[in-house]
């Protein structure tokens, strides 16, 4: 077996003097999908932020594709080192987060040409592909301000997608869409699942959750309540905590 | 209302309605460069940086720009710095509005969602490049009408400059009123020209926003 490609231990963060993440462990295999479930507030969304540390860990390590991700550094090589780390791990926000100032080929295409990684035709070629493959191909010249919902979230992929990243992280990425454009979205990510992608996904649509994953984890309170194959967690939860929550969430 | 007087010396209100415009759009373009990078130091994480642009701002926001033209104009030339009545105009002018304009920048630049940030870092963009390409681009749009505001107040304010007797209009209306003795005229008269220099750069201002606000 090769070395995961995510490894976490004992992760702690502190925002003041309250503690969201309370000693994470977490191994992940390159081209697994990882599916996090808890309610708002268990520190899913926070976990899934330190990985490419949008959020600074208190206490742990984070380990990505052989590397500490949190390395104690001077200010400069520091902001380098996650440069270079975070060219290979593609975020999804749930608000979108699309350069409203460009067309959504020119979101796609801006990071690969302003790190140089291709020019500005290989550029536009790539990004056509990426577009074509979110079914977007006909939007490349909206603004993101004339798209819908599902659109500008596929766009998001896309804009992820076009610097070849390792991982990809999906932070509550349905979350703000009205629900007949939930589906559009699911199923760019089912894709990219089915291509052995390496996928976090933070998420509330346990359906979806159960459908895509192949290891699903049940935060509260800033632990790793229960974790296991979907089938497991989902139809025989050992917790009580696990089962009271999917209770609630299934009975709505 | 002697309508004949104003017939009469209106082109000399004219040509210092001109230095008027020259002032202040001198003054504004040095008050933006030194607001851009006011603004900029201010955000940035050096204290280096951070402090001296802040005390900048606290200091000629808190001073009066009367008080602050008169030290640079009479007071200057005692620890030698010699400057014309036009260079002292346009500098004290430029620095005092720089002051404002930085907590404008500043705050259009704050304005724009940290989400915005976030997505650009993620990508892998640097910082730097991330204001450069994501969030100036964004911030631009929404300083436009508020550095307009700042620009009329100075363009008004640089009434100030006739006190060290620059020939502009609040100047030349001085001037005219000690030989005609009609200052109803006078000021009226130069009240006519600043409306109409005002009323002119409201309107660019107001293109130039509809422009920047075009395409997204």
């Amino acid at each position: 077996m090769n070395e995961p490609i995510v490894k976490i231990r004992g992760l702690k963060k502190n925002f003041g003097s309250l503690q969201v993440l309370k000693g994470i462990d977490m191994d992940i295999d390159q081209g697994q999908i990882f599916a996090l479930i808890g309610a708002s507030g268990s520190g899913k969304s926070t976990l899934l932020r330190t990985i490419n540390q949008l959020e600074e860990v208190t206490e742990g390590e984070i380990w990505f594709d052989g590397e500490l991700v949190n390395q104690k550094l001077p200010h400069r090589q520091r902001e380098a080192h996650l440069n270079r780390l975070r060219q290979n791990i593609g975020m999804v926000f749930q608000h979108f987060n699309l350069f409203p100032h460009l067309t959504a080929i020119e979101n796609v295409t801006m990071a690969p040409l302003m790190l140089g990684r291709v020019n500005k035709a290989e550029a536009i070629e790539q990004a056509k592909k990426l577009l074509d493959k979110v079914g977007l191909s006909d939007r490349g010249d909206y603004y993101p301000s004339k798209l819908s919902g599902g659109q500008k979230q596929r766009v998001a992929i896309a804009r992820s997608l076009a610097m070849n990243p390792k991982l990809m992280l999906f932070d509550e990425v349905t979350s703000a869409l009205d629900p007949e454009l939930v589906g559009e979205v699911n199923r760019v990510m089912k894709a990219l699942a089915e291509e052995d992608m390496t996928m976090i996904i933070v998420t509330h649509d346990l359906r979806f959750a159960e459908d895509v994953s192949d290891h699903v984890i049940f935060m509260a309170d800033g632990l790793v309540v229960e974790e296991g194959p979907p089938s497991l967690v989902f139809r025989a939860p050992q917790e009580d905590r696990t089962k009271s929550f999917l209770q609630q969430v299934f009975n709505d | 209302m002697d309508f004949a007087l104003i017939g009469r010396i209106w082109p000399f209100f004219a040509e210092a309605a001109w230095v008027t415009i020259e002032v202040s759009m001198l003054a504004i373009i040095l008050g933006l460069i030194l607001g851009f990078a006011a603004a900029l130091a201010s955000l940035s994480r050096n204290v280096l940086l951070r402090w001296p642009a802040r005390a900048y701002v606290s200091v000629f926001r808190g001073t009066p720009a009367l008080i602050q033209l008169f030290l640079l104009y009479f007071g200057g030339p005692q620890i030698g710095i010699n400057l014309g009545p036009f260079e002292a105009g346009v500098i004290g002018l430029g620095i005092n509005i720089g002051a404002y304009m930085c907590e404008t920048i500043r705050g259009a630049i704050l304005s724009v969602d940290k989400g915005q940030t976030e997505a650009g870092r993620c990508l892998g963009l640097g910082q730097a490049q991330v204001m450069r390409r994501v969030i100036l681009p964004q911030a631009a749009r929404m300083m436009v009408r508020p550095l307009g505001v700042n620009a009329i107040a100075l363009i008004k304010g640089s009434a100030i400059v006739s006190t060290i007797s620059v020939l502009e209009l609040s100047y030349t209306a001085h001037r005219y009123i000690s030989s005609t003795y009609k200052p109803f005229e006078m000021f009226i008269l130069a009240s006519i020209f600043y409306l109409a220099i005002v009323t002119v750069f409201s309107f660019g201002v107001k293109k130039i926003d509809e422009r920047v606000a075009l395409e997204s």
